[in-house]
């Protein structure tokens, strides 16, 4: 399977030739390039995927872990070395299907929603950019190749989320997602680091020797590369970036803070889970709490935000803690024992980022139909944009977890691993997954019912996207319906061996009546044409409103905390400390150098013979030294 | 018989004449016969130790063929250089050749 580095190379090679050529060549011809090749490794992926899983279990009745491909880049001497590779096993396969299908999509998508922008031609390079390093991340044979991707993914995500440079928030964001990402990698990379050094291998899989040296760190090291993952992966308290990246080009939204790169650090957590579940499971419910409490918070400020993307940016960060919640619930390898929430969080991360995607590009439909982010401006929409509307309503039903959509089954897999773990744990995921429902249906009709801003229509009728636009909406709509049907238990599960999903109907039948009754909540309060319960409620509980509007004043926190205590506390005594003394003492030194050879630059006067006098002098000198000595 | 002292007593005035010339003399040419003098009462101290001390050797009158040889190279670069240094300057004054201060 030597022909998988291809799956890297030509998004590399796309890159490069759009990068180099810019705008030398014309936006539609780029876009072309930059779709083809996409194309080209979507169906390289799938083929893989085809023949890794039609290739069949071993004799142990597990899908074996291929590297088809593999270098020693770095050698450090020893066993401990970083190698670049390819590594096949059922997760990196399945995030394989699922980064080249949503690329593609939003590769399609981009033709219609970023026609006559400025700089099609960059877009589409970073877009590569992005694609070559995501697919990099997830194929990486040993923890620090996978470092060097993620840094990477990180760069196209800041180029991406400044795409419009011109616009300051759009570059205050990219800022603050690069600043706060790049703040959690410390945390990865010193865990890496640790890892390395006691293990002796970068490997995902040290053999146990080298293991049982470890032992001791190896929590600590696992724990520090959760941050690492939490930052990628927005949780409290390091979510703060997600909300402000939206700022970039929406399809980016979709690919990028919406499917893929945000799930890095669910993929990071099953990437390294057997070694968090043989030697650190108290670490593992740890990042089951922490993301226990993002998807919670994140569901309540989701419910009164405004602006359509960050309520998705908001349910993205709750779905994605859904998924860390699922596997930190793992107590052991066995997916019959409690290992059930390793095969549901990467069940959930395959539909959520399906139905996620499509519901980003259709609120990229629905800002190019209204050219507003706001819900104010939106409003029966329904009647202008009929494929946005049932692609959208169809994503809104899969995240609420409505059977047969495809949320329905991976959502249900979660609940019953949590209810596994602990009623208590298994009742607050349920609440969540009902609040999902309810603000995803208020979003909906919000934007498709309700009362419509006639000024703003009639001043600018909204109208159907283009079927660039479309066609990937109807295509993920389709993915969505049936995905929840695929045996995913077959191909992936906690130690490997086939899991036969069994849904567990009384969980699924608990969350689907809470879902039932969050979309009616939703339907009673925002269907009507006025608001009176929402607006009642909103005044009655004015500070909880606030707050949750402000996002629990996270934000202002950090502002305080970087501005009030770090800048002015310890960076601006730290800057004049470096002004004053230290540059001082080096302004001292070049002035009294200066000084000095301005009082005796005269002795360098030109004339030959005043030199020679000088030398005759110390000649003389010497030998009279010399003579006495 | 001429004792060596004699010989050492003129090539110590010759050398002395040569510092005091390089040193005072305002004239470039005259500077470089200066030079010649020091050089030369080199010369002769060479030949008489040779001569004096070391009787069945030639080293020291090689040394002395040698560095005349030398001297005269030196003497044809000195010359050329004074050439060029009056084309630019119409001038070998020492006192006004002060183009290479700071």
């Amino acid at each position: 399977m030597e022909y998988t580095i291809l799956i890297l190379l030509l998004p590399f090679l796309s890159f490069i030739l759009l990068g180099l050529l810019g705008t030398r060549l014309k936006p539609s011809v780029a876009g072309a390039a930059g779709t083809i090749v996409t194309g080209a490794v979507a169906i390289l992926c799938y083929w893989t995927a085809f023949s890794y899983f039609g290739a069949g279990r071993d004799a142990s009745g597990v899908f074996p872990t291929l590297i088809p491909w593999n270098t020693v880049w770095l050698p450090f001497g020893g066993s401990l070395h970083i190698d670049l590779g390819i590594l096949l096993d059922p997760i990196s396969v399945m995030m394989l299907i699922v980064i080249s299908t949503v690329s593609l999509m939003v590769h399609i998508y981009s033709f219609g929603y970023m026609k006559g922008e400025r700089g099609f031609q960059r877009y589409y390079a970073f877009l590569s950019l992005f694609t070559m390093s995501m697919l990099g991340l997830v194929l990486a044979t040993n923890i620090f190749q996978m470092y060097i991707f993620w840094e990477l993914v990180g760069v196209s995500s800041y180029l991406l989320i400044g795409f419009y440079y011109t616009k300051k928030e759009a570059v205050a964001a990219s800022k603050k997602a690069f600043i706060v990402t790049r703040f959690a990698d410390l945390g990865f990379l010193i865990g890496i680091l640790i890892y390395g050094f006691y293990t002796g291998t970068f490997s995902f899989t040290p053999d146990a020797p080298a293991l049982g040296a470890a032992k001791a760190l190896l929590p600590l090291a696992l724990g520090l590369m959760f941050i690492g993952g939490a930052g990628k992966s927005a949780m409290f308290p390091l979510h703060i970036w997600l909300p402000d990246a939206m700022e970039g080009p929406t399809p980016v939204s979709a690919l990028i803070h919406a499917a893929t790169m945000v799930v890095a650090g669910v993929y990071l957590v099953a990437r390294m889970f057997p070694l968090f579940i043989g030697y650190a499971p108290e670490v593992l419910h740890i990042t089951a709490y922490v993301g226990a409490f993002t998807a919670l918070y994140a569901a309540v400020v989701a419910c009164v935000q405004s602006d359509i993307k960050r309520v998705l940016a908001f349910s993205t960060i709750s779905q994605i803690g859904f998924m860390i919640v699922a596997l930190g619930v793992c107590t052991s390898a066995d997916p019959h024992e409690g290992g059930l929430g390793y095969m549901a969080s990467m069940f959930h991360l395959f539909t959520h980022a399906m139905f996620k995607a499509l519901l980003f590009l259709g609120a990229g439909c629905i800002i190019h139909a209204v050219h507003s982010n706001e819900m104010s401006a939106m409003g029966g929409l329904r009647k202008y944009m009929p494929v946005t509307h049932i692609t959208f309503l169809v994503a809104c039903l899969a995240i609420a977890g409505i059977w047969p959509l495809s949320g329905f089954f991976s959502k249900d897999e979660i609940l019953a691993a949590c209810f596994r773990f602990s009623p208590v744990m298994g009742g607050i995921m349920t609440f969540i997954a009902g609040l999902t429902a309810f603000y995803m249906f208020r979003l909906y009709y919000c934007i498709f019912w309700g009362n419509e801003n006639k000024e703003l229509h009639a001043e600018h009728r909204p109208h159907e996207a283009p079927y660039s636009m479309t066609i990937p909406l109807i295509f993920l709509a389709a993915v969505t319906l049936f995905a929840g049907w695929i045996p995913f238990g077959e191909f992936v599960s906690s130690n490997g061996q086939a899991y036969h999903i069994h849904i567990d109907w009384t969980v699924a039948g608990i969350s689907l009546c809470v879902a039932a009754a969050g979309i009616a909540l939703a339907t009673w309060m925002y269907l009507r044409e006025d608001r009176t319960v929402a607006d009642g409620l909103a005044v009655r509980f004015s500070g909880l409103h606030k707050a949750a509007y402000h996002r629990f004043y996270i934000d202002e926190i950090y502002q305080f905390i970087t501005h009030r205590i770090i800048f002015a506390c310890i960076s601006t005594p730290v800057a004049w400390f470096d002004r004053h003394v230290v540059d001082g003492f080096m302004n001292l030194l070049a002035l009294v150098t200066n000084k000095v050879s301005w009082l005796i630059k005269g002795i360098q006067s030109g004339n030959v013979q005043r030199y020679s006098i000088w030398v005759l002098g110390g000649a003389l000198g010497i030998a009279i030294v010399l003579l006495l000595i | 018989m001429v004792h060596m002292e004699y010989y050492l007593i003129v090539s110590t005035i010759m050398m002395f004449a040569g510092i005091y010339g390089f040193l005072t003399r305002r004239n470039l040419l005259a500077m470089l016969i200066s030079v010649e003098l020091i050089l030369n009462s080199v010369d002769i101290n060479f030949a008489v130790f040779n001569r004096f001390l070391f009787p069945g050797q030639l080293e020291g009158f090689f040394f002395s063929l040698f560095a005349i040889g030398v001297s005269a190279a030196e003497t044809a670069v000195a010359i050329a250089i004074i050439i060029n240094i009056y084309r630019n300057m119409k001038n070998i004054q020492v006192r006004n050749l002060d183009k290479m201060k700071w």
